[in-house]
């Protein structure tokens, strides 16, 4: 295949009277890790859903994986990869047991073998017979996306995969992640942790049912747009309380023992900033404007700014 | 100071209980429509000493006699004269297939044989499968013919006639025999129904089903996978059934097994069509099983398992013909007590065909393919 692995136009999606997902268009190419960025509610597991053939979009339309998401569903849900945001495999079969399972849904030839390689690919071999309830966050997740992935798809969708699981999980998880896409598997991923968005190779933020930002990761804080000023030293609470919301100010963050001061208006948040200059105890230094702030600021003012 | 700080956490919970509960429509219908239902259905529907039953008349003769014992009859109100019939082996079917509760068989010559006191036989067939229903009309049904004839003849000695009762399919109206086929259609519409749409269900509330969605997985291949199981637990609980029905019961088999192979069949795809159903609609297991309680009710009420189907007044016997357990019933107590053959439940076949196939069709069409 040449072209991209998912390639939608115009997708929007409606429950009774509210628009869940408007107008929504993305590539995503081959082997990528494509973040998938936004608040709760804004639309995200809709829109996966949409493209692995769950949900019929009500207009608009394309491919995954060169296959039609409105006409061909059942060939895209043979060789895409879906794991939920909740839990949903049987909690009263083993680990084994959900594994053959799905193994079998897929009709795989020689589904046994299958399933051996994936509980050692996926170090789920010495819990093979214990109940998948019983597992906790992290390998339950882990399970997850064995089962996800037990008939190699081409495309894995992965709807908030790391909630709820601890730091070291979510790095182990990561690095399969990795590895999968290396494979040359394409993976869509949403996800609200930072230190997640920065392993994708593209983010694409969303809100409220629209696309506000579609970038390389690299590029997203210079695609935000904003300057932003480290201000360092002590007594930083009454700068914090007169710069938040000033004019020019867009955003004030904490980060450590500094502020980060950011604002599209390059102009006027020097302006804001200047009374602040000439204290002795206060440090301040032009900052690169990185993708937390980036994000923060998308986060806070997705509503009216775009 | 503490007691005050009780009272205002049981206040809160209180409050919290009866939120939640108005909120939860499915429960608040229940505890709201059940005592209502209850108190209507045995307050206007039931009646264990059922009148106007119905009753087939064959007349060997005609005249004075004959015309006051069907007035006196009907006059009784024990009996609804709801035709005539001119053979034995219409008799015998009418009272076969359940279309009326008594044959009444008045010879030919009885006139003339009454006038000439030769003691004439008057034959009452009773449907005894049901010993409740038939019961006061059965034991008033002598006295009435006396009476009919004294008065005919204005002397206060009734010319005799001899009555002959025949109580058939359970001369010695035991209650187990017809409960025992009509518990079966009780049993499968509790476990069939319930077990498949809290089995479904189950699905949906955890999650799960979403997974199975998202494989190649037709709806039909779930359905089927889901339902297939739940199929040999019915006949397993039907073989159970009469096995204990005969060897602990003596209720016997009498009709062609084929024939209650084939009803069996129909009523457990029946039941298993409305649990699908009741799974589309329910969101937890618990609103499933709700449902169910919601059918469950007038099968065992309005379908002529627990009281006489012939005591109740019209509409609720309207509303138990719509439910699949009562059209069950009788074809299982016409097959195993009465000898019945395909032919002659034939008539309560067709209705649990159709509402098999209303079910499955509403069943299918809320079966969602995918998730909206």
């Amino acid at each position: 295949m040449t072209g991209p692995v998912i390639d939608v136009h115009g997708l929007t999606k409606r429950f009774g009277d509210k628009t869940v997902v408007d107008d929504f268009s993305m590539q995503v190419p081959k082997g990528a890790i494509y973040g998938f960025l936004g608040p709760n509610g804004s639309g995200k597991t809709t829109t996966i859903r949409m493209m692995c053939g769950l949900l019929k979009a009500d207009e608009g339309g394309g491919t995954a994986l060169g296959y039609d998401i409105i006409t061909q569903t059942r060939e895209i849900k043979a060789r895409v990869g879906y794991m939920t945001q909740k839990f949903s495999l049987y909690e009263d079969l083993t680990v084994r047991e959900n594994l053959d399972f799905m193994a079998r849904l897929h009709a795989l030839p020689d589904h046994r073998r299958k399933v051996d390689s994936a509980l050692e690919e996926y170090e789920l071999a010495p819990r093979a017979k214990q109940m998948a309830g019983q597992l906790s966050g992290g390998w339950k997740q882990r399970l997850a996306l064995a089962a996800a992935s037990i008939h190699s798809p081409g495309l894995l969708l992965l709807d908030e995969p790391t909630a709820g699981v601890d730091p070291k999980a979510r790095r182990d998880f990561w690095d399969r992640i990795r590895r999968l896409a290396r494979d040359g598997v394409t993976v869509l991923v949403s996800t609200h942790y930072m230190d997640e968005a920065v392993q994708c190779d593209f983010i694409a933020f969303i809100a409220y049912g629209r696309k506000l930002i579609d970038a390389p990761s690299a590029e997203l804080a210079a695609t935000v747009g904003l300057t932003t000023w480290r201000i360092e030293g002590k007594g930083l609470t009454p700068v914090y309380d007169a710069l938040d919301g000033a004019p020019g100010v867009d955003q004030i963050a904490r980060f450590g023992s500094a502020l980060h001061v950011s604002g599209r208006d390059a102009a006027a948040l020097d302006r804001a900033i200047a009374p602040w200059r000439g204290h002795s105890d206060l440090d301040i230094t032009p900052a690169k404007t990185g993708l937390e702030e980036a994000f923060i600021y998308l986060m806070t003012g997705a509503k009216d700014n775009f | 100071m503490r007691l005050s700080a009780t009272f205002s956490r049981i206040g809160a919970i209180l409050a919290k209980e009866f939120v939640q509960m108005r909120r939860d429509r499915l429960t608040f219908a229940m505890m709201v429509g059940i005592p209502l239902v209850q108190l209507l259905l045995f307050g206007y529907a039931i009646n264990t000493d059922p009148r106007h039953l119905p009753t087939l008349i064959e007349a060997g003769d005609s005249g004075p006699a004959t015309r006051a014992i069907v007035q006196a009859m009907e006059t009784s109100e024990f009996f609804d004269v709801v035709g005539m019939s001119d053979n034995e082996a219409a008799t015998d079917a009418a009272l076969t297939n359940s279309e009326v509760i008594f044959t009444v068989v008045i010879p030919a010559n009885f006139e003339r044989d009454l006038a000439r006191g030769d003691r004439p036989q008057i034959l009452l067939d009773v449907d005894a499968s049901d010993p409740v229903a038939a019961g006061a009309g059965t034991s008033a049904f002598p006295q009435i013919v006396t009476q009919a004839i004294a008065g005919l003849t204005g002397e206060a000695r009734a010319p005799p006639v001899e009555t002959l009762v025949h109580r058939r399919y359970n001369p010695a109206g035991r209650t187990a025999i017809n409960i025992v086929p009509g518990l079966l259609g009780v049993i499968l519409t509790m476990t069939m129904a319930m077990m498949t749409s809290m089995a479904l269900t189950k699905e949906a509330e955890r999650g799960t089903l979403e997974t199975l969605l998202a494989t190649p997985t037709r709806p039909l291949e779930v359905m089927a996978g889901k339902i297939a199981p739940y199929i040999l637990v019915g006949f397993l609980q039907v073989i159970l059934m009469l096995v204990a029905a005969r060897f602990l019961f003596g209720v016997p088999f009498l009709g062609n097994p084929l024939a209650f192979v084939m009803t069996v069949s129909l009523f457990i795809l029946v039941n298993l069509s409305m649990g699908f159903l009741f799974s589309t609609l329910a969101r937890t297991q618990m609103q499933a099983m709700q449902m169910t309680f919601f059918v469950f009710m007038p099968s065992i009420l309005l379908s002529g398992f627990m009281f006489p189907f012939d005591g109740m007044p019209l509409w609720a016997r309207t509303i138990g013909e719509a439910v699949p357990t009562t059209h069950f019933i009788r074809a299982v107590r016409e097959i195993m007590l009465k000898g019945a053959d395909f032919s002659a439940v034939l008539d309560n076949l067709w209705p649990l065909a159709a509402i098999f196939a209303v079910l499955a069709t509403l069943a299918l069409t809320r079966y969602r393919r995918t998730l909206d």
